[in-house]
């Protein structure tokens, strides 16, 4: 069954459309990666399918449902927007009892999710206190409260360290292991490259790319085969689909074997002959150039 | 609901705020008429103009606000810290989020309040005997008054809350609350003419203070209906801010 369906969602703030008619669709199994750069729209479509924000068109519906008729909606799915977004005075396992309680989760969840975030040595301390890391692990507590099968996370490492990064990166793999479906956006192409399974990439609001990870690399940019060689310019010649750089050629569309064979053939040496793997980030660079909210 | 109505019960006795706003309109009511009544057991005067019954709610407009300021940070401390998107993910239905929030600051604001009106009437009438000046809960209207002032002062929170709902920002809604109970009912008296009396006869508090008057003179309005005013000005704050709550982007 689909996690979370948005169809036509549309956001407009007076004369400026934050997102414009995206229709997807989030599946259970996967890290669903929903990247876009900064500005185009990721955090109020969040909002949108979390009920806090009305979409001005469309629809999207959780787990078959508008968020606003989910009787205990963390029971279905648990989000964490922004880890700081907490009262500071109250402790960490008040903090969650309260959440808890308004969705008649048991009291003895509070202390699993403690655990299982690695928070019970400070479930007392008031929330005011904490680090980015650990609001961060508080956040994903709360959205673990209600044992969802759906989860939601906005920009989860910004701001935090390796270890913060490796330990969120692993639980959103382990989570989708377990049959849940993981809604996770970042501005970050590298990120999603080694937590994604299915990347939805939008920019200026609109949608990009509603595809699987490696389709996504194979589809927007091929690659290219960096040559050196003491007779550049010779070669180029030879190549008119070649790119000129300083100190060596670009070559696009021709493969590797193929510019081997025709060096051989005008006895031309060469230093390197090297087929450059197209990366997720240049991809992802490419396909939104067009959509920055601001360009250089 | 019961649900929501216990969340919001943890929410308000887990954060220190709850604890010191109420000690302080605690202190407020029994501070105030300690201080007064001592002072006027301890001087030869007369005191012309006011009753032992006026001394003993004397901290009451200052209660009030203290009550109001609490009213108001227990929804926009919310929308400051942002912790309102958390709570709105939790229950989505808004009206529902508002009124659990609303029962259960009326609930503890009127006990707390109930108990400052108990402690401060009974700390002071033995002091005021001194001067022939104290009442008896016995005597005619005293109860009713005194059951009127802890009325007034959860009225008071829940100004705060409607108003704290409906600008969802401390310090505007604070002033607006100080403004509402204790500027404007004043200004109001400035107004000229009948049309200007019949509007300061009803406004906020100069209507709401009727209910813990011992008497209350002639062409006033009588304690309850006083009272019924001051209610409905809270009532229609409150609808603007459930209709805005429901329609506004969190």
């Amino acid at each position: 069954m689909t996690a979370i369906r948005a169809a036509h969602l549309t956001k407009r703030y007076g004369q400026t459309t934050a997102v414009a008619d995206l229709s997807f669709e989030v599946n259970p199994g996967q890290v669903t990666g929903f990247l876009g750069p900064n500005g185009a729209g990721k955090s109020t479509t969040m909002r949108m399918i979390l009920g806090l924000d009305r979409p001005s068109a469309g629809q999207v519906t959780v787990g078959g449902v508008p968020y606003q008729d989910l009787k205990h909606p963390l029971r279905t799915i648990g989000a964490l927007l922004d880890a700081k977004a907490v009262h500071g005075g109250r402790s960490a396992r008040n903090h969650l009892l309260a959440i808890a309680q308004s969705n008649a989760i048991p009291r003895g969840r509070v202390e699993e999710v403690l655990a299982a975030v690695g928070l019970s040595d400070v479930a007392r301390r008031r929330i005011g206190g904490f680090s980015l890391g650990m609001s961060q692990r508080l956040g994903i507590a709360a959205a673990l409260l209600g044992d969802p099968e759906i989860l939601l996370f906005d920009e989860p490492v910004n701001g935090l360290d390796p270890d913060g990064i490796l330990w969120i990166r692993t639980f959103m793999r382990k989570q989708a292991a377990e049959g849940r479906a993981v809604f996770v956006s970042s501005h970050l192409m590298s990120e999603m490259a080694q937590t994604a399974d299915h990347l939805i990439v939008i920019g200026k609001g609109r949608m990009i790319a509603d595809t699987g990870v490696e389709e996504f690399i194979g589809r927007s940019s091929q690659g290219y085969v960096r040559v050196r060689s003491p007779r550049l310019s010779e070669l180029a010649a030879l190549l008119p689909a070649a790119e000129s750089h300083a100190d060596h050629l670009r070559v696009t569309g021709i493969p590797s074997l193929e510019i081997g064979r025709l060096a051989a053939r005008h006895a031309l040496e060469l230093e390197e002959l090297t087929f450059v793997q197209p990366t997720l980030e240049a991809a992802y660079m490419e396909l939104t150039k067009d959509s920055l909210e601001f360009s250089s | 609901m019961i649900d929501v109505l216990t969340s919001e019960w943890t929410k308000m006795r887990s954060v220190r705020s709850t604890m010191w706003t109420y000690a302080a309109g605690f202190l407020l009511m029994l501070g105030f008429a300690l201080l007064v009544s001592i002072s006027v057991a301890n001087t030869r005067e007369p005191i012309d103009g006011m009753t032992g019954f006026d001394i003993t709610v004397m901290g009451t407009p200052f209660a009030s606000i203290a009550m109001a300021t609490l009213g108001v940070l227990v929804i926009s401390s919310e929308y400051r810290t942002g912790m309102i998107r958390t709570s709105l993910q939790a229950v989505p239905q808004r009206l529902t989020l508002l009124s659990a929030k609303v029962l259960v600051f009326t609930v503890a604001t009127a006990l707390i309040s109930a108990a400052a009106t108990a402690v401060t009437f009974f700390a002071v009438q033995p002091i005021l005997a001194g001067k022939g000046l104290d009442t008896a809960l016995g005597d005619p209207e005293v109860l009713r008054a005194l059951i009127g002032t802890a009325l007034f002062l959860t009225a008071g929170g829940l100004l705060g809350l409607a108003l704290g709902a409906l600008i969802r920002h401390t310090p505007g809604a604070i002033l607006s609350a100080v403004g509402l109970i204790l500027v404007a009912p004043q200004l109001s008296q400035l107004l000229p003419g009948a049309w200007g009396a019949a509007v300061s006869k009803h406004f906020t508090t100069n209507a709401g203070s009727k209910v813990m008057a011992l008497e209350t003179g002639p062409g006033s309005l009588g304690p309850w209906q006083g009272f019924a005013v001051y209610l409905a000005w809270v009532a229609v704050i409150m609808i603007a801010a459930a209709v805005l709550m429901r329609r506004r982007d969190a």
